[in-house]
């Protein structure tokens, strides 16, 4: 799916967890960046259909990289990965979800 | 712009396509009038689609009690009358208290309602409270509740009326604002963008612009136009049944089937009624999401998605005006002041009675046109 | 505390917020760039302070281009807050922005919106699986995340869409195949536009750079493609489409989307300004006159925000606003203004000679405006393009009825990624202009801020008052 450039523009290795499984990250990278890396791309499921979703545009327009991090829902292509950082799916609102 | 060569006869012509128009028209064309609605912008624009959805007894103005009780039970079984459940949840609406002070005054005011002879609103301690609402704040000792209360979705409400109509063979002209109205005979002829229609009756149900179409007819009746706000919130696990408002604050929340939750409950913006616009006032809505915090601690990581406002008619003693004009065969049915959705049903009745009796079965004397001559 | 009165608020720091904030700073303005990303650049220069040797082989000369800009601005008097998130601009200048989950407010006595593009939706059937994303997007994760996307299938057209391709090359990663959707027809309609466009020609020649690049590679393209659609359940697993006669079918779990981009009108929109329809670049943008003033004295806009110009373009235009917005606010005259204006009115005119032959040659498929019916258009509430022409039939005359008809454009996104699909749909059902169809009403906040924010925010107002 992706992978790192051959030369990564940062050694710094950064590990954050999602949905309390541990993903590596280098500094710079966006949670959603870190999350394709390790090829984690169905993030969340819409709360109409159910259906898996991932990020799509990675600047902010689509809405589609909903993730948590303290309870509070955030673009996972606009937060950058800081080490230790706690990542949690979106509640599952879909009906019939339960 | 569309001809201006329009004109058609009818037996009612219905200012305003808003809840009220719609209903009006709905009722009369029931009873086998020929209805004209006209509509400066399209069906619904205004305050009956920019609205809360809220479906509540609870709290009203004690002369709108009667009307809102027989129009709650239009409600329990909406779609006998319009084939949709305009997305009606019946559930409780709560007014929740957090001081002796603010229980004595809800015990007060039930008694109040008690005495004109309603028992709907009833006095829940804390326990009860927080059984059936178990995410309300601790900090909530008690509340005034009323079964059988709760939202609907105000969308899909004038959907619903504007189809039926349709079904019924009401006429719609969209785009089609009201400038002038002269007397022809025994009729009335109303001069719009989009032609001129002839009928014997009027009803006015111009919402915010109400005083405006008033004025046409020759009767002197102040509305005023105020813009109250609303939030709604991301989509939120299931946590809700009831709608929730406060004594004494301007607060109501609620949460809808899709998951979202909807705050709002007075605070207003600025209303442009001349150019269809309202401006947010920020503080107005900082304060929604300080009160929605304090009531319900759940709402601190909330996502506030939009925000809007609609326009909506005030009259000075916060009720309604429903009634007959001065001149022959006049009726107006405006100035909701924030409070016409839950009545849409009953009084596009009241209207079809007026029109075709002369009189209605309920009592509307407090609603008179006439309250306000010096 | 930190400062909230400024002269000039520039919102955006791509290279049109950049020069407007630099050239207004210039001229001895107190100016605040706000951007939601965490480093100045924009889409274009995106990061572009913090490229390794190894990215700016990958990106190459063009993208470098920025660096100087984001060097100008560094040494300037600019107030620039990054990683701030601008949620609503008030009519009377007032700007309020989230930054960590903080409201914040700034005032200026203008405004320049530079909020770029975004871009265009390509709803087509499994558009919303995992393993679809923008061609754009993996051009960012080059940039920011030091990611390549392997064996993709890039599907679309213009000139993004061959220079992610080639970027990807020159990152290792090969695409696996180019489903472009631009036929012979595109390019004998743009040939008229050529002559205007060989002022131009060391874009051209890049343009063709790309090409033989991609050729040389054998990466194999499909032109005048139709019927694209991404195949799988959970997961994008295939693309099929039809190209020359035959049915196609390219497995892969990496597909790039791409159709051109067009202004980002949120903001201009939540403000109410005018809006017109460009019939070539087929979307909405603010009316501005040519120095970037908007249809309200208080707000210019500048760049791609005021239509797809390009990078060069945006840079002058950024200027040209920050004149306006200067004379307007009295900090030079008008006489001034003029004068320094002729001369990038010119050099930005000849900028945009090679448009009209761009617009025209990479016009998108009509398929991207008139998707079958089972498309889904509003990827947020899961709207289909056959509920919008039911709506439509049930006398849904409007994007903002479509609302009250089936909650189109109601989700987070605020129709972002619907609302021109929504316009099309609507004119081609009732057989109007987009202009007279229109578009969604934006309302704040123009993205999702918590209960808290807004709440402190009141706060914040206070404090400024009391001040
Ligand atoms: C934000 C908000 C929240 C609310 N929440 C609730 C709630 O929870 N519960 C509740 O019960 N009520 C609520 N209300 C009140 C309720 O929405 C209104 O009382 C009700 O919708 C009024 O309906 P109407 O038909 O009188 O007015 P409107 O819907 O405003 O319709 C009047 C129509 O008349 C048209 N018109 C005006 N002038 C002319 C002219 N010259 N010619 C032709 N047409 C004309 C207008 O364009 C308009 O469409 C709320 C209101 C708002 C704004
Ligand atoms: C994904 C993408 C990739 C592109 N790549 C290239 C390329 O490689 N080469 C090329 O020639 N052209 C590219 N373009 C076209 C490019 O947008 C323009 O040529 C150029 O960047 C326009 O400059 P601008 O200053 O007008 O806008 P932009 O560069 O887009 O800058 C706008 C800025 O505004 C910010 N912003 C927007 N809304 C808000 C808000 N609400 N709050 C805070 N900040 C906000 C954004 O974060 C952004 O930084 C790309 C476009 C996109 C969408
Ligand atoms: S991927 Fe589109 S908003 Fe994050």
């Amino acid at each position: 799916m992706f992978k790192p450039l051959e030369t990564p523009p940062s050694d710094e290795q950064l590990s954050f967890t999602f949905d309390g499984k541990p993903v590596a990250a280098t500094r710079g990278m966006s949670v959603a960046g870190a999350l394709f890396q390790s090829s984690t791309d169905a993030i969340r499921n819409t709360p109409v259909s159910g259906s898996a979703r991932g990020p799509f545009c990675m600047m902010g327009a689509c809405y589609d990289c909903l993730v948590q991090i303290d309870g509070v829902t955030v673009q996972a292509c606009q937060i950058p990965v800081t080490d230790g950082l706690v990542v949690s799916r979106v509640p599952n609102t879909h009906k019939g979800a339960e | 712009m569309k001809s201006s060569s329009n004109s058609a006869t009818a037996d009612t012509i219905v200012i305003g396509g808003g809840l009220h128009g719609c209903s009006t028209a709905l009722h009369l064309a029931l009873r086998g009038m020929k209805v004209i609605v006209v509509e400066k912008d399209r069906v619904g624009r205004h305050a009956s689609s920019a609205n809360a959805g809220g479906v509540r007894r609870l709290g009203r103005a004690l002369p709108e009690v009667p009307l809102s009780a027989a129009s709650a039970q239009m409600w329990q079984n909406i779609e006998a009358l319009v084939d949709d459940d305009c997305g009606f949840v019946a559930s409780y609406q709560v007014k929740l208290a957090d001081t002796d002070e603010q229980m004595d005054q809800l015990r007060a005011r039930a008694q109040q309602v008690r005495d004109i002879g309603f028992e709907h609103e009833h006095i829940i301690d804390q326990q009860t409270l927080r059984d059936l609402v178990p995410a309300v704040s601790p900090a909530c000792i008690g509340a005034m509740a009323v079964k059988g209360d709760g939202f609907a979705n105000p969308f899909q409400t004038i959907k619903a009326f504007h189809q039926k109509c349709k079904q019924l063979g009401v006429t719609f002209h969209e785009g089609s604002g009201v400038d002038r109205i002269e007397r022809a005979g025994t009729e009335w002829s109303v001069q719009t963008a989009d032609g001129t229609f002839v009928a014997p009756n009027i009803v006015n149900c111009a919402g915010a612009w109400g005083g405006k179409i008033a004025a046409m007819l020759g009767d002197d009746l102040h509305v005023e136009a105020r813009a109250p706000m609303l939030i709604i919130t991301e989509k939120m696990p299931h946590f809700i049944d009831c709608v929730a408002g406060a004594q004494g604050i301007p607060f109501s929340f609620k949460q809808f089937p899709n998951g979202t939750v909807l705050i709002g409950g007075g605070h207003v913006g600025t209303a442009h009624p001349d150019i269809n616009k309202t401006d947010l006032n920020f503080e107005g809505l900082a304060t929604y999401a300080k009160t929605a915090q304090r009531y319900f601690p759940i709402m601190k990581n909330a996502k506030i998605v939009r925000c809007w406002a609609g326009i909506e008619g005030f009259m000075p003693d916060g009720i309604p005006v429903i009634g007959a004009g001065q001149a022959d065969n006049v009726f107006h049915s405006f100035g909701y002041s924030a409070h016409g959705y839950q009545m849409g049903p009953v009084c596009g009745k009241i209207l079809s009675e007026l029109v075709i009796d002369k009189a209605s079965t309920l009592p509307i004397a407090p609603f008179a046109p006439t309250r306000f001559a010096a | 505390m930190m400062q909230s009165q400024f002269d000039i608020v520039v919102v955006g720091a791509g290279p049109a917020g950049m020069s407007a904030a630099v050239e207004a700073a210039k001229h001895g303005a107190t100016v605040c760039l706000l951007d939601e990303q965490q480093r100045a650049g924009g889409q274009i220069y995106r990061n572009v302070a913090q490229t390794t040797p190894a990215q700016a082989k990958i990106l190459g000369k063009d993208y470098l281009a920025g660096g100087r800009l984001v060097q100008e601005l560094g040494q300037s008097a600019v107030d620039h807050r990054a990683g701030v998130t601008v949620w609503n601009v008030g009519e009377d200048g007032a700007v309020t922005y989230s930054r960590n989950e903080q409201a914040g407010q700034v005032r200026g006595q203008h405004v320049i919106i530079a909020n770029g593009a975004t871009e265009r939706p390509v709803p087509i059937p499994g558009w919303t699986l995992p393993g679809v994303i923008t061609a754009g997007a993996a051009q960012i994760m080059m940039k920011s995340d030091g990611l390549v996307a392997q064996n993709a299938v890039l599907v679309g057209s213009g000139p993004l869409l061959y220079l992610v391709a080639t970027q990807l090359l020159a990152a290792g990663a090969p695409p696996k195949a180019l489903v472009e959707t631009q036929t012979r027809r595109n390019l004998m309609s743009a040939l008229p536009h050529f002559f205007g466009a060989v002022k131009d020609w060391k874009q051209l020649v890049k343009g063709m750079r790309f090409l033989v690049t991609l050729k040389r590679a054998k990466v194999p393209r499909y032109t005048a493609a139709s019927e694209i659609a991404v195949e799988g359940t959970d997961h994008a697993q295939a693309v099929t489409f039809r190209a020359g006669g035959k049915d196609h079918r390219i497995e892969t779990d990496m597909v790039l989307l791409h159709q051109g981009v067009v202004p980002n009108t949120q903001i201009s929109r939540s403000l109410k300004l005018d809006h017109r329809f460009d019939d070539i670049q087929r979307c909405f943008h603010p009316v501005t006159d040519a120095l970037g003033q908007s249809s309200h004295p208080l707000f210019s806009i500048a760049g791609d925000g005021a239509g797809i110009g390009g990078a060069k373009v945006a840079a002058i235009s950024g200027r040209l606003a920050a004149l306006n917005a200067l004379a307007s606010i009295g900090k030079i005259d008008a006489g001034l203004r003029d004068t320094q204006a002729a001369g990038l009115i010119r050099s930005r005119q000849s900028e945009l000679s090679i448009r009209p032959f761009l617009d025209v040659l990479y016009t998108p498929p009509e398929e991207v405006f008139a998707p079958a019916d089972d498309t889904i258009i509003c990827r947020c509430e899961e709207v289909r393009a056959g509920d919008i022409r039911k709506f439509a039939a049930m006398g849904c005359d409007g994007p903002n009825r479509t609302k009250v008809f089936g909650r189109c454009g109601m989700g987070p996104c605020q129709g972002r990624n619907c609302g021109l699909t929504v316009t099309e749909i609507l004119a081609a059902e009732h057989k109007r202009t987009q202009n007279e169809v229109g578009a969604f009403r934006i309302r704040a906040p123009l993205k999702p801020v918590t209960l808290s924010e807004l709440s402190a925010l009141s706060d914040t107002i206070h404090q400024d008052k009391t001040q």
